[in-house]
């Protein structure tokens, strides 16, 4: 078999769906301020308040002025926590409660607040890296002010219950925020269903442009602006609309909507190819993750005796593109803290591979990894003073 | 099209993709001494396997490893350096030594390429032991760290291979910095480096 390029990382990022950049490149030409009152300027509005209905339906959300553009989800977090303090400081409730295996940016945030004085718990997860919930409902009470649970997790792809999250954050009189920046596109987003207050997207993890997001925020829930200047977003984000990036975000939340019951079965097939082949070639590989609840996209190995770094780099030579869990991959001495969190030994840790799927993945490139791969973990394993 | 070399060097990318004297289980490698270092709870581990001979001359080498890319590449190179050098010499080389040889590593990887050289005078040190000469080479090689008293590299080494983990337990072993302190930050970079490279039993 000849060297093939196969991109296994669409949850690192994805890159542009052909009609959204077709879509683009057209509305480069949309260059008025959508601030501004003349006729160029409100059309350039009308176009970011025709993304703005997209990026709600994608979430089904009833009124489009709830979802705010963003930088990406990054800020979108941010914002959350940025408005959490402000409210701590002044109100009687200051508990922040979330999870171990939260993306750094929210980790980051509440460990911020943390250091603020703010009372934050992070949640444990059990080995499938599912939130206990009964340890949740343990974890709130009257002071608590926010309860912060993702969706999907990015680097396991377990799915959360946050529906139940959400009730058990309402009963306290707690905030609930969701980060569903991994899930959108891949399983249904309802942020009536799972009573979201606030939660989190960015675009370019479903085949739209970098550098946008949206923070969706539900009616009557406080929000205190992270970037202030002008009237934009009614005032909750300033800065002049960043129409291509908006527009972008339309075209691919619009896509993602309507691709996502074909997308989702298509990935999962293949994702069961992809396991099915891997484990049976290697009987001693841990699938990470939930077995059923999980995105359909995402698989998580780890490999007994065989370093991720390594494994990576050998797959990149083949013109396979995945991640790691490995510490030496990040720069630290430590290995995923998802993957620690869900009581996986160190060394598992260090030898996990993440494989995403998406919309260009083929059969023919699962084989084509099926076939790379074992050779890879054998020759590593042979040399390796663990296995 | 060679989308590799930006991170490495070709000669890294070699050494990787093929890497030298690796320990193959069916070999049957007799060794005179072996050595291992490293946790693999951090991501690496290296053993080293050498045959010396009477003139205490490295003759044959072999290597495994828990590790990555770097880790592979520098050992690989270290395997090839010490073939056919006096113990004494190989006692001497450095990570810079074979890092150099391997045309760079990038920053971020040069900690990946210590645990080779330890490995190798780990093995080292077995063979004086097993030949009855058990510390001879304490000193070898070594940096002086604490000016006032004249503690070296080699002492904190020592003292961690004997339990030392903290700063407080690093002074109470060794008296490091308890005079001027000015060596302070550079004592607990190593501190963490050798308790990185040689707490492989915890």
């Amino acid at each position: 078999m000849d060297r093939h390029f196969v991109y296994m990382d669409y949850n690192a990022t994805t890159p542009l769906h052909p009609e959204v950049k077709a879509r683009m490149i057209e509305d480069m030409e949309v260059y008025a301020n959508a601030s501004s009152l003349h006729e160029a300027g409100r059309g350039a509005h009308a176009r970011v308040e025709e993304a703005r209905g997209a990026v709600a339906r994608l979430i089904r959300a009833k009124d489009p002025s709830s979802v705010i553009f963003t930088s990406g989800g990054s800020e979108s977090n941010n914002t959350v926590f940025a408005t959490m303090f402000h409210l701590g400081r002044k109100g009687p409730r200051k508990g922040v409660v979330t999870t171990a295996i939260e993306h750094p940016c929210v980790l980051n945030a509440a460990k911020w607040l943390a250091e603020e004085g703010f009372p934050v718990r992070f949640l444990g997860v059990d080995s499938k890296g599912r939130v206990d919930l009964e340890e949740l409902r343990s974890s709130v009470g009257p002071d608590t002010l926010l309860v912060s649970i993702m969706a999907a997790n990015n680097e396991i792809g377990t799915i959360e219950d946050v529906a139940s999250a959400s009730r058990i954050a309402k009963s306290a009189g707690a905030f609930f925020h969701t980060d569903a920046t991994q899930c959108a596109g891949k399983i249904p987003v309802d942020v009536e269903a799972w009573g979201a207050d606030y939660l989190t997207l960015s675009c370019h993890k479903i085949y739209g442009p970098k550098g946008i997001g949206a923070l969706y925020v539900r009616k009557g829930a406080p929000l205190v602006p992270l970037i202030r200047g002008g009237h934009q977003e009614h005032g909750h984000r300033a800065g002049t609309y960043n129409n291509l990036g908006i527009l972008g975000f339309g075209a691919a939340a619009d896509l993602a909507l309507r691709e996502l019951p074909e997308y989702s079965a298509r990935v999962r097939r293949l994702r069961e190819r992809l396991r099915d082949g891997l484990t049976s070639r290697l009987p001693y590989a841990h699938v990470n993750g939930h077995e059923t609840e999980v995105l359909p996209n995402t698989l998580n190995l780890s490999f007994p005796g065989a370093e991720g770094e390594s494994i990576l780099l050998y797959l990149d030579l083949e013109g396979i593109q995945v991640s790691t869990g490995s510490a030496c991959a990040s720069g630290s001495l430590d290995p995923s803290h998802v993957l620690l969190a869900t009581g996986l030994g160190p060394e598992l840790a260090h030898g996990s591979i993440r494989f995403s799927l998406g919309r260009d993945s083929t059969e023919a490139d699962v084989d084509y990894v099926v076939q790379k791969l074992p050779p890879i973990i054998e020759r590593l394993r042979r040399m390796s003073t663990v296995a | 099209m060679d989308a590799f070399t930006w991170l490495y060097s070709d000669i890294v990318k070699d050494h990787f993709m093929n890497p030298r004297n690796v320990f193959d289980p069916d070999e049957k490698f007799e060794a005179d001494a072996d050595g291992i270092v490293g946790n693999v709870k951090c991501g690496d581990q290296m053993q080293f396997f050498l045959q010396v001979d009477e003139k205490d001359v490295i003759r044959d080498v072999r290597w495994k490893t828990y590790g990555c890319a770097s880790a592979i590449a520098s050992t690989s190179m270290l395997s090839e350096i010490v073939k056919g050098l006096p113990i004494l010499e190989a006692y001497q080389l450095k990570p810079e030594d074979v890092s150099r040889r391997l045309g760079g590593l990038p920053d971020n990887k040069i900690h990946c390429s210590v645990l080779g050289d330890k490995a190798l005078r780990a093995a080292i040190d077995s063979w004086l032991a097993k030949t009855g000469r058990e510390g001879a080479f304490k000193d070898v090689g070594s940096t002086v760290i604490c000016t006032c008293l004249n503690i070296t590299d080699r002492d904190i080494e020592q003292a961690v291979k004997d339990g030392a983990r903290t700063w407080e337990e690093l002074q109470e072993r060794t008296k490091i910095g308890t005079v001027c302190g000015g060596c302070k930050g550079r004592a607990e970079d190593l501190l963490v480096e050798y308790v990185h490279v040689f707490g492989h039993d915890e």
